[in-house]
């Protein structure tokens, strides 16, 4: 089982998201921009941010990787083929 | 007539979700599987929301804006990093691993998932036991909620025994009519339902007050320290213990747990994974806002409500007022019948049928099921009468009692060398020592144990490190017994 080294700079990616998600630096900081305190625009654009990288890591194959199986052994269907339909509830 | 028309939403509300339920009972199959996991068979969707109206219960909805309200918006912080991030992180690491462990070996809970891999009935009933002791105040929690809630929406017309009665009456109507299917339908329902209606309300009353800006300037007018990051009652201590405690309880929660069990592909707990903090920052930002400008608005909250509805009440019409407070008792049910549901999986699969009768039929299982979910929803009505805190007090008691589950578990999930001694060391001293501090403070003939030290730090925080020492270092001083078998965790293609 191959793993890119690549795979293992999402363990620091995740701690750095889940640290920085509360705005540490902003601290005691109180300026208001755009109708609502600065730091909780930190928080909305950080939590932004989180959402592009779960995709990414997802979508990358690391996902499968990081559990020991290989990306298109697990699914019912492969990596970024095209399905139409979407979910069935 | 206001009076009679906000009941009449509400109960309507209940009622519609009630109907709901019962549609997808019909659909359903009479195996085990299916009441408790819909076999498996939930798409991105439905999981999404069954998992996220779960977490849509009177700690957010009435909590949340009311710790706002007193205490100032970083409470927004706290629940976004915790469930937005640190859960969704949790949501790989331990629910990815579980469904491809549960998805090869036939598992439906937690306790029966660990007592197969260490071949110990006394490790399955354990967490079971566990799980249930601290499901009691969460569900307790709802109804605390609902009885708060609409004595906010009446201005005390219901008192708050009737409603935690009528949240109770309806979340036993619901598990013993409907299973995991029906539940799992209203979740989708009420979660899509609430988030709408949480920024209609939002919007609703931000421009009666004059807009996002107005609202903040009276906010920071009325309460200054609203607006600077950090400080009061929000201390480093408490913003870290809180965000941790709480994150690692969810994944130890037996509905959420379970539900790590009932995707039906990895690629559906993928696109989950990605959508959670979207869906967590639209639900957390207008609600727990909404608390904040509270603060600046003139509205009087009185003893014992909670602030959601008084603001309601004050700037939207009446009957708009109680259907989002219908909405809000309706996902508080969907979280009680997720959690009395999964507590009586837990009771009858890793209690009743290993420790007290191996012979029961199905037949009796399933009744017993349903007798032990309207006795446990009883007691913890019953319980709800005396309060014994706020909201968010209850539940972050309940929240750190199921985080000390978390670290033995990933031990066992990730770590071969985990033996079955490390496991029940690793859960019974933390457990037991929660316990004696949580119950210090109930009991009066003893002296109160402190919950926090240093400024904010939960000792919770610290028996979860203790957990997780525990489970390493007796595991290294014990040798695995010949029933456990460390293969049935491995889930590698090669």
């Amino acid at each position: 089982m191959q793993r890119p080294l690549s795979d293992l700079a999402w363990i620091p990616t995740f701690a750095l998201l889940v640290a920085f998600a509360v705005p540490w630096p902003l601290w005691g900081v109180d300026r208001v921009v755009a109708g609502l305190p600065v730091w909780i625009w930190w928080h909305v654009g950080w939590l932004g941010l989180c959402a592009v990288l779960f995709s990414r890591f997802a979508r990358s194959g690391a996902w499968e990787r990081g559990m020991g199986l290989r990306p298109e052994a697990d699914d019912d269907r492969c990596d970024g083929a095209v399905v139409g339909g979407g979910d069935r509830p | 007539m206001t009076l009679g028309l906000s009941l009449g939403v509400i109960v309507g509300y209940l009622l519609l979700a009630l109907a709901v339920g019962l549609v997808a009972y019909r659909a359903s199959e009479t195996t085990a599987e299916d009441y408790y996991l819909a076999s498996r068979s939930f798409g991105t969707v439905v999981l999404l929301f069954t998992t996220f109206a779960t977490l849509l219960s009177a700690f957010t909805f009435f909590g949340g804006p009311n710790l706002a309200f007193a205490a100032g918006p970083e409470w927004l912080i706290v629940m976004g990093t915790l469930d937005g991030v640190l859960f969704a992180v949790l949501w790989y690491v331990i629910g990815y691993k579980q469904w491809l462990i549960g998805n090869r070996n036939g598992y439906v809970t937690l306790g029966e998932m660990l007592g197969d891999r260490f071949g110990s009935v006394g490790l399955r009933a354990l967490v079971a036991g566990v799980s249930l002791l601290w499901l009691f105040p969460y569900v307790m929690l709802q109804q605390m909620g609902a009885g708060e809630a609409l004595v906010g929406l009446t201005d005390g017309a219901v008192p708050y025994w009737g409603g935690a009665a009528l949240i109770t009456l309806f979340m036993i109507l619901y598990v013993v009519l409907a299973g995991m299917r029906g539940v799992a339908w209203t979740d989708t329902i009420q979660g899509l339902f609430m988030l709408s209606v949480v920024w209609l309300a939002a919007a609703w009353v931000v421009s009666a007050v004059g807009g996002v800006g107005a609202a903040t300037g009276a906010m920071l007018n009325a309460r200054p320290d609203f607006g600077s990051f950090g400080g009061g009652t929000y201390s480093v201590g408490l913003i870290v213990s809180t965000a941790i405690t709480i994150a690692f309880g969810v994944t130890m929660f037996p509905q959420i747990n379970q539900r790590f069990f009932v995707a039906k592909s990895g690629e559906t707990l993928k696109r989950s994974f990605a959508l959670w903090p979207v869906l967590v920052l639209l639900l957390f930002v207008p609600a727990f806002m909404l608390g904040a400008w509270a603060a600046g608005m003139p509205v009087d909250v009185p003893e014992g409500a909670n602030v959601l509805p008084v603001v309601l009440n004050e700037y939207t019409p009446a009957w708009f007022a109680a259907l989002v407070i219908a909405g809000a008792m309706a996902a508080m049910m969907s979280s009680s019948d997720s959690m009395l549901l999964s507590g009586a999986s837990y009771f009858t699969r890793d209690l009743y049928r290993p420790v007290i009768n191996a012979d029961a039929s199905d037949r009796r299982e399933a009744w017993i099921a349903r007798v032990g979910v309207a006795a446990f929803a009883l007691l913890a009505f019953a319980a709800s009468l005396f309060r014994p805190g706020t909201l968010i007090e209850v539940g972050s008691t309940a929240f750190s009692g199921f985080a000390l589950l978390a670290l033995p578990v990933l031990c066992a999930l990730y770590w071969d060398r985990t033996t079955r001694t490390g496991m029940i060391a690793g859960v019974l001293v933390p457990q037991v020592s929660y316990l004696a501090v949580v119950l210090s403070a109930v009991v009066g003939f003893v002296p109160t144990l402190p919950r926090t030290v240093l400024g904010g730090w939960d000792v919770a925080l610290g028996l979860m490190v203790l957990s997780g020492v525990l489970t390493v270092a007796v595991s290294l001083l014990t040798v695995p017994t010949a029933e456990s078998d460390a293969s049935r965790f491995v889930v590698a293609s090669d």
